[in-house]
């Protein structure tokens, strides 16, 4: 896809969240809002996936470690056509598909149950290692948050993807430097993170993670490196794309009022008629 | 309509009557603050507050270390980020060396509502019982709640406390005495009793009363200290009624049914219907919705009954 066409499904996707929380009276937009983009260029043009069929074995996959972030991931798979749009109006209500975080045994296109923050990396490695073991060239995406890197699992995985040297694996960091109780660095300082992947003996490429061309280069890139996992620190705002969600902690669980998400859309659609 | 808290609601008010009472009361978190309601404690007494970030098994690692050191730590956060990301930090480094840590865990339950299976605690009452030397409370409304917080302090070891995120109804005024290994009779009745705590205390209440409508007449007895149990109340009020029903906000294995089943089983066997989560998971949906989707409602409790007598007259 053209980097204008991605920018174009990316706001899509912004109006998809925005409508679902309405629907859903809870959830959470800011992570959802802050990783568009990057989940955008993933499923839209830097994954090998077939919607048809969605347990394909040679498919990449995709682990959202930040499962609460769930609706991004949920509005990317409808569009992509692995169930119908409508779906999409059912999220965390009783007896729908569409559980408030990924849960890989009702939705197709889930590769992994998440929502308890720490753990996805760890399972993106297991995916890895047995791709390479199966002698496959499938590749996996895991998408991290930056309060997550507080869990200590999250720097045992580090570790052990580069002691297996996986370089199947890309991680994602949607670096949006807020979290629930406020910014990452007064809640648990994890800074500096370049400089820790590093050690962790990883290839960092850090990005504006809602610059899709930026995004399509770091892909390309991660693509290239050999012996040793990636991992993309994007940099990104939370909320982005709705002015009075942007970079405020309090719209990390809460969702916008009829009206409050009126104004979203708005704001989103005078985005997608400047994009042409 | 009876005014509603929710436990954890009481649980942060609590809290900040402790911080003025004893400078040895530390809580620490771990990014849910807001959600726990210790964020009222971190502003009234930032230096006694530690926001851990989002790493729980550090959060209770921690606790204990401060425990070791004289503080009275309560360690806040959802009850499945507790027992389930921490548990063996709570086993080897809190309840091993019997140190003096607080897990004040918040959101258990399906009643957690729309964050889904992922994020509500069924089993954390039958994994927190099985640890020697932890004490497990299961308040049922905010004045419990407030009571089961301060005994909680007073009593030195480690304590493990189960509490909601929905509203619940405010059953018990100040005169209500918790009292760790205590059960406490709400009501008296001679043909069947129910036993629950949390959540359903109130819905066994309202069982009981439309019960007595039909003629049934029915014990209920709030079980809000799961360990120690008070093995002598359950038996004796299983002695008179001879038929017991149980009611928990939690898989029927290991919870408050099955400590209920092994001391009848041993001491006063008697005919038993557990209520609760049918060795499920929940699911995302509205809180009330999803209690009725999982069989724990007045109407169950009613039906459970009926049961428990049917097998009481064989
Ligand atoms: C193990 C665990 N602890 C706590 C939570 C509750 N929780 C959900 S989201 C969140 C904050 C996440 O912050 P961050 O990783 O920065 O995500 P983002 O800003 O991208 O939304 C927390 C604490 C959780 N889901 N899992
Ligand atoms: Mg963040």
């Amino acid at each position: 896809m053209t980097t204008i066409e991605l920018k174009r499904v990316a706001n899509v996707i912004r109006q998809d969240i925005i409508s679902m929380l309405v629907t859903a009276k809870s959830g959470h937009p800011g992570g959802s809002l802050s990783a568009a983009d990057i989940v955008a260029t993933l499923f839209f043009n830097e994954m090998r996936i077939n919607p048809k069929d969605p347990r394909w074995e040679e498919r990449d996959r995709f682990v959202l470690s930040k499962g609460h972030a769930a609706p991004v991931l949920y509005s990317a798979l409808a569009e992509k056509g692995y169930f119908p749009k409508e779906e999409l109006q059912g999220l965390r209500q009783t007896g729908h598909m569409l559980q408030g975080h990924p849960d890989m045994k009702k939705t197709p296109g889930v590769d992994m149950s998440t929502g308890s923050l720490g753990q996805g990396l760890s399972a993106a490695n297991g995916m890895a290692l047995a791709g390479k073991l199966d002698g496959k060239d499938y590749r996996v995406f895991a998408l991290l948050g930056d309060g997550e890197m507080a869990e200590g699992q999250i720097w045992e995985a580090a570790m052990a993807a580069a002691h297996y040297k996986l370089d199947n694996v890309t991680a994602i960091l949607d670096f949006n430097g807020l979290q629930i109780d406020g910014a990452t660095d007064s809640v648990m300082c994890s800074a500096p993170l370049t400089e820790k992947w590093r050690a962790f003996c990883w290839h960092v490429i850090e990005v504006d993670g809602h610059d899709i061309d930026a995004l399509l280069a770091a892909f390309a890139e991660a693509k290239t490196v050999k012996g040793r996992p990636t991992i993309i620190i994007a940099k990104t705002v939370k909320g982005k794309g709705v002015s009075f969600m942007e970079d405020q902690a309090g719209w990390h669980g809460n969702a916008p009022s009829v009206e409050q998400g009126e104004q979203a859309l708005k704001e989103l659609r005078e985005e997608a008629a400047n994009l042409g | 309509m009876a005014n509603k808290v929710a436990t954890r609601e009481a649980y942060g008010k609590a809290l900040l009557v402790l911080g003025a009472e004893n400078p040895n009361v530390v809580v620490l978190d771990a990014d849910l603050s807001k959600s726990t309601k210790t964020a009222d404690f971190a502003k009234k007494y930032p230096e006694r507050f530690f926001n851990m970030g989002i790493a729980e098994a550090n959060l209770l690692g921690t606790a204990a270390g401060l425990a070791a050191a004289g503080k009275i730590p309560f360690a806040s956060t959802f009850a499945i980020f507790a027992v389930g990301r921490a548990f063996e930090q709570i086993r080897n480094s809190i309840a091993y060396p019997k140190l003096n840590v607080k897990i004040a865990a918040t959101h258990s339950g399906i009643t957690v509502g729309e964050d889904g299976g992922s994020h509500q605690a069924i089993e954390d009452v039958a994994i927190m019982r099985a640890v020697p030397n932890m004490v497990v409370l299961v308040p049922a409304d905010g004045e419990e709640t407030r009571q089961v917080v301060l005994a909680a302090a007073q009593y030195k070891g480690p304590v493990y406390i189960r509490m909601g995120r929905l509203d619940v109804p405010l059953l018990f005024g100040e005169e209500y005495r918790f009292e760790i290994g205590k059960a406490n009779v709400l009501k008296k009745g001679t043909d069947v009793a129910i036993m629950a705590n949390g959540v359903m205390v109130s819905m066994a209440l309202e069982a009981a009363s439309e019960l007595a409508d039909q003629g049934v007449s029915v014990s209920v007895v709030n079980v809000a200290s799961v360990k120690p149990l008070d093995e002598e109340t359950i038996v004796r009020i299983a002695k008179t009624t001879k038929a017991v029903v149980t009611a928990e906000e939690h898989n029927i294995i290991g919870g408050l049914g099955s400590a209920v089943a092994e001391v009848l089983g041993e001491k006063q066997p008697t005919p038993m219907v557990r209520v609760g989560l049918k060795d499920t998971f929940g699911e995302s949906g509205r809180p009330l919705e999803l209690l009725e989707k999982y069989g724990l409602t007045k109407a169950e409790l009613v039906k459970a009954v009926h049961e428990v007598l049917a097998k009481k007259q064989r």
